[in-house]
């Protein structure tokens, strides 16, 4: 406290006429006890000259120290006094000032509000963004006064927000009902918590402000519901999307030939790992090219997926066509050696496959409803490979000669079709489609041997929701289960809403036992 | 009436199975007591206790081997969630175990120490009463058995067959394996039970528990063989093929196939449900994985190895595949999913009647054709 | 409740009166034959996807009678039998049995019950069970599952059984596999099953394909002894064989009866000869 009192006594001895700051000001900068710092600061934005800026942005950079009772700017090998901003001599070991996390919450509050003044738009709304999060009563002069200097409309209303908040502490209770009559109109989280306290009777004591805000605070809870409720339907497009992907090639093996493959997961495994070997020589020949690793993964995903898949067709699953449940069992064994296979060629550990730099980020599409690039890239992709398999599947030869297969196997062989290379051929397109799907999921889950069991269940389920050989129907039954998994696991949390999914389907299953799109007929026995 | 069922259960396996039947219990109830209590642990004779739990291990898994051929040798039904059953009866008898340890827990809590860790004050309602063996014992046989009657009544008045009801058999034991890590569903999520300490007071740990454990299993193992061959032989099991081979033809003659595949359903689950409760006390642990797929897939394997339609290949099976399995972690871990893969493969494709069959077709070949 | 039985539980109110239960011959509800119709089927529609297998067909099959049953493929021969047996159940119309048991309304193994067997075109039997316990299984008795478990074979059904493998000529093979017959014999097997199970309404599904002439004539025979005792309705392409049988003869077609009379009226009738042998 002496210590104080002296300071404050050499501060007024050395008061320089010319200052453009008031120096003791400047000096409360560098007192030792936080509360003056911020009493300081906030004096100096409600000046809101060029001065105070900058004497504050160099407190925020860590470039004003403390040298004989003097508050000097030192930026690289020149120092400067901070009160008149005129160069000085460089001070022999000057005190740095210690700004700790609540100075430099206040300093970039109080930066933002002298930015307000700022010449260009573009600073000025991005300051009047930054005071969206945090605002201080003090302000609300600075910022009526922005407010009515303000040409420019989008910084305009960010600021009535800002100054509206700012005034929800004011002692007038008609002030506080104008700014919850403003802020009524937000559909931020902040602004909601910021107006809770005005709700409470005991922090509340006029009843008119109160009402105002309890109705502000509903209006804003039904804007962020319907928020949320998009981003969860945003997020079950995209599971959708993935659930889809991992079933596109369960729809041609299983739902086209009939065949239950079980390693179905480990082809997709197969897929994730081939992006992971594209991505590490792109890193090592091609560093240059690497956001370049992923289109060009693509091919190399389909044809080792099918190559894996044309080499199980020959090896097992041609052996037991029609046996059902030797296939599953068979498969099953297939799936555990490729897990073995995995873990033995990259580790049992997860690798490391990253989003080339042109996936991150996103679109902001409303406030607090962010769509990220990689899973709307996955959309997209998801998209693709459909209208891949639908054109293959209905538009070329080897989709026709494998319906034709499919639905009469001795009579497309009289007619000449190579039915058993046909199986081949089809088995490894549906492997190949999986190999894609993989490489989807590489972009947004962990790559490990273990990753394909997680979704054998899960794609399985697509497809007899769908129905077996129905493409449209396994479209529909993806996207459903993905919004219905991401619906439920905003009110039930993930776990139930797993287990709820799979008690659904079970339950649809005994009422639809063919699935959406079943194509009834006689049953032949 | 009484006597001429005896009579029945008793002509339903020949001399040759009954003799080798008291073999088997004269062996496990006599002969492995006195090599591992009286035998010095010197002696080349003596039984260890690492291979007491590990046949009695491998016995509990040839009861759920036995059970699993009810269903699919005999009724045609690939269950891929029947190690959902051998869990519930092993969580149900594991109730028992957490709380006969009492105070000698981490926390001296009456509480089990998860709980305690959980911030419980006091057990769910649905662990009332697991104090008492009778009702545990119940327990092991009623909870396997309801969640199989409701599972399978929807199951099987929808009519759902072949690969669909495999797949949503799988689902089901995946489900519940979800549920189960959860801590909040009371059965200490992750970790399972583990730790325990006493049976009726007596210590779990001790040689004489062990070996009354051990002889507990054999007996429900030779039970288990009695009664499915009791099973099989009467009219209940022809109709019981007869759905398997041809069931329309059963429901056109007048037989609602919806109970009869329920039965022996519901059986399976009861059979697997005693299996793990008799398996958690031996092996000391129970915990959710216990009901992964993968778990139960390797049940059907068991099952496929020893030759399914017969009632010794489950057992041959169970037995082949698991003491290749403790031999592989041993000495080769790393190419224990290779050699278990490749079974599963080869079997499927070569060995479509099991070990038991092989035996046959070579017994056929070399003596002379009858 | 009543609606949450049926259709969530699956269990309907109406038939947990004891005569509904399968299996169950003590307390069999007596078929009412007052007006002398053992099956009548009232404008019954079914179609997949748009095909219309049977269009509003309505017939009615009188008791002890012998019908026999022709039509191109597709005229909705099989499809009809599908309705009776509960296999498929119809859009529209209702298929009475006797005058008070609506079939469209039972399940299978009910239908079995009440007394319509039914033998498939394909012949289907136990392939692993000997002859012998195939018409075991088959035999009319108790068949639910509380007593299949200590069920024995007393010494009539045991004679019961006997009778049946004469009379389809396989008491010869009673101990060999099923799946090991002939397919002549396997089709014999299948119409034995069916005389033990005794139903009231025998549908048969082609019986005579794959038999050799000698075969055909001695079915026929024993068909014609059953009628009388049984109503018996034939589906089949074997006008020789239909010749045999005598009785009325019913021409299905896209659906619907086309035509009914004995055989010469009916294949002499100008409509039959069109659909037969085109335009």
């Amino acid at each position: 406290m002496t210590k104080l009192f002296t300071l404050f006594l050499l501060c007024t001895c050395c008061l320089s006429a010319h200052a453009a700051l008031d120096p003791a000001q400047v000096l409360q900068l560098a007192n030792e006890d936080s509360s003056v710092k911020v009493a300081a600061i906030q004096k100096m934005t409600e000046a809101a000259d060029s001065d105070a800026a900058r004497v504050l942005k160099a407190m925020a950079d860590g470039q004003l120290f403390l040298s004989a009772n003097k508050v000097v700017v030192i930026d690289g090998d020149k120092a400067f006094d901070a009160s008149t901003g005129e160069p000085i001599k460089m001070p022999s070991n000057p005190d740095s000032i210690t700004v700790n996390n609540r100075i430099r919450g206040e300093l970039a509050n109080a930066l933002a509000a002298l930015s307000l003044f700022d010449k260009d738009v573009g600073v000025r709304l991005a300051s009047a963004q930054e005071l969206q999060t945090r605002v201080s009563p003090d302000l609300v002069p600075v910022l009526a006064r922005a407010l009515a200097k303000e040409t420019d409309n989008a910084v305009k209303a960010l600021l009535k927000m800002a100054h509206a908040q700012a005034n929800l502490g004011n002692a007038d209770p008609a002030a506080r009902l104008a700014a919850v009559r403003v802020l009524s109109g937000s559909s931020s989280p902040n602004i909601r918590s910021a107006l809770l306290p005005l709700t409470d009777k005991a922090k509340e004591p006029d009843n008119k402000v109160r009402y105002g805000a309890i109705s502000a605070v509903k209006a804003i809870d039904g804007r962020l519901e319907l928020t949320e409720n998009l981003a969860r339907v945003f997020s079950g497009l995209s599971l959708g999307s993935i659930l889809l992907l991992a079933a596109l090639g369960l729809a041609i093996t299983y739902g086209v030939m009939g065949v239950i493959n079980m390693a179905h997961g480990e082809l997709l495994m197969v897929g994730a790992y081939s992006a992971y070997a594209v991505q590490s020589i792109f890193r090592n020949y091609f560093p240059n090219a690497i956001d370049w690793y992923l289109p060009a993964a693509i091919p190399v995903a389909f044809f080792a997926a099918a190559l894996v898949g044309v080499v199980m067709e020959r090896t097992v699953i041609r052996w037991l066509y029609g046996r059902a449940l030797e296939t599953l069992l068979a498969t099953w064994g297939l799936s555990l050696v490729l897990i073995q296979a995995a873990r033995i060629v990259f580790g049992a550990q997860n690798v490391e496959v990253s989003n080339p730099s042109w996936m991150s980020g996103g679109i902001e599409l409303m406030p607090n409803l962010l769509l990220p690039w990689n899973r709307l890239v996955i959309i997209g992709f998801a998209l693709f490979v459909l209208l891949l398999v639908w054109v293959l599947m209905n538009k070329t030869r080897l989709g026709m000669f494998v319906r034709a297969v499919t639905q009469n196997r001795a009579m497309a062989g009289c007619v000449g079709v190579p039915t058993s290379r046909i199986d081949t051929m089809a088995f490894g397109l549906g492997a190949g489609i999986a190999g894609l799907g993989g490489l989807a999921l590489s972009q947004i889950s962990n790559v490990g041997p273990d990753m394909g069991q997680g979704y054998i269940v899960d794609s399985f389920m697509v497809v007899v929701v769908g129905g077996v050989g129905q493409l449209a129907g396994a479209v529909w039954a993806a996207l459903g289960l993905g919004i219905f998994t991401k619906l439920l696991e905003g009110w039930a949390g993930a776990v139930i809403a797993k287990i709820a999914v799979l008690v659904f389907i079970i339950v649809f299953i005994q009422k639809r036992p063919q699935g959406i799109f079943a194509l009834k007929g006689r049953v032949i026995e | 009436m009484e006597k001429s069922f005896t009579l029945r259960v008793l002509k339903s396996l020949n001399r040759k199975s009954w003799l080798a039947l008291g073999l088997f219990l004269a062996v496990t109830l006599v002969v492995v007591p006195v090599l591992h209590l009286l035998v010095p642990p010197e002696s080349a004779f003596h039984v260890s206790a690492y291979a007491i739990t590990l046949f009695g291990k491998i016995m509990c898994y040839a009861i759920v081997a036995v059970a699993m051929d009810l269903i699919w040798g005999y009724g045609g039904i690939l269950s891929l969630g029947h190690g959902l059953f051998f869990a519930l009866g092993g969580y149900a008898f594991g109730m028992y175990l957490m709380r006969q340890i009492g105070r000698d827990g981490s926390y001296q809590s009456d509480l089990p120490d998860f709980m305690v860790f959980l911030d419980w004050k006091k057990l769910p309602w649905y662990w009332s009463g697991s104090d008492s063996l009778w009702w545990v014992a119940f327990l092991v046989i009623v909870v396997p058995a309801i969640v199989a009657f409701i599972f399978g009544y929807f199951a099987f008045r929808s009519r759902i067959k072949g690969v669909y009801f495999s797949i949503i058999t799988q689902a089901l034991t995946y489900a519940a394996m979800l549920l189960f890590f959860r801590n909040e569903t009371g059965f200490g999520g992750n970790n399972g039970f583990t730790d325990f300490k006493r049976i009726l007071g007596y210590s779990i740990t001790s040689p004489d528990m062990r070996l009354v454990l051990f002889g507990l299993t054999a007996l429900m193992l030779a039970a288990t063989l009695v009664f499915a061959r009791w099973l099989v032989t009467s009219k209940f099991g022809r109709v019981l093929t007869a759905i398997r081979d041809a069931e329309s033809r059963v429901m056109f003659i007048g037989y609602n196939p919806l109970w009869y595949k329920l039965f022996a359903w519901v059986i399976s689950a009861i059979l697997c449900g005693i299996a793990g409760a008799l398996y958690v006390p031996q092996v000391g642990i129970i915990n959710p994985s216990e009901m992964s797929p993968a778990n139960s897939i390797e049940i059907a394997i068991w099952v496929a190895v020893g030759g399914r339609g017969t009632l010794i290949g489950p057992v041959i099976g169970a037995s082949v595949v698991n003491l290749a399995k403790s031999w592989f972690t041993v000495s080769f871990p790393e190419y224990w999913l290779f050699f278990l893969g490749l079974l599963f493969i080869l079997v499927t494709l070569l060995l479509p009647h099991g070990l038991v069959g092989l035996w046959k077709t070579l017994r056929q070949s070399r003596g002379p054709r009858t | 409740m009543r609606e949450f039985l049926r259709k969530v539980v699956g269990i309907d109110p109406e038939k947990c009166a004891p005569e509904y239960r399968v299996g169950y011959p003590g307390k069999q509800r007596m078929l009412d034959l007052s007006h002398n119709v053992i099956l009548y089927l009232d404008d019954i529609s079914v179609s997949f996807d748009g095909f219309k297998a049977l269009n509003k067909l309505t017939m009615a099959i009188d008791a002890g009678e012998l019908r026999c049953i022709i039509g191109p493929n597709g005229a909705g021969k099989t499809t009809m039998m599908d309705v009776i047996t509960g296999k498929t159940r119809p859009d529209s119309g209702t298929a009475f049995f006797g005058q008070s048991i609506d079939l469209t309304r039972l399940s299978e193994p009910e239908i079995a019950h009440a007394g319509v067997g039914r033998k498939f075109q394909k012949p289907t039997i136990f392939q692993q069970h000997s002859v012998f316990e195939n018409l075991e299984l088959a035999m009319k008795t108790d068949k639910r599952v509380r007593r299949s478990l200590l069920a024995r074979l007393r010494d009539e059904e045991r004679d019961r059984v006997a009778d049946t493998l004469r009379q389809i000529r396989l008491d010869t093979e009673a101990e060999r596999p099923a799946g090991l017959l002939s397919h002549g014999q396997k089709q014999w097997l299948e119409i034995g099953m069916l005389l033990v199970q005794e139903p009231q309404l025998l549908l048969l599904d082609e019986p005579v394909a794959g038999m050799t002439d000698d075969e055909t004539m001695r079915t026929a025979e024993l068909f014609v002894s059953l009628a009388g005792q049984h109503s018996l309705v034939v589906v089949e392409h074997d006008m020789a064989f239909i010749k045999e049988l005598g009785g009325l003869v019913t021409v299905l077609h896209e659906g619907s009866v086309l035509a009914e009379g004995d055989l010469d009226t009916v294949q002499n009738d100008e409509r039959v000869i069109e659909v037969y042998l085109g335009r």
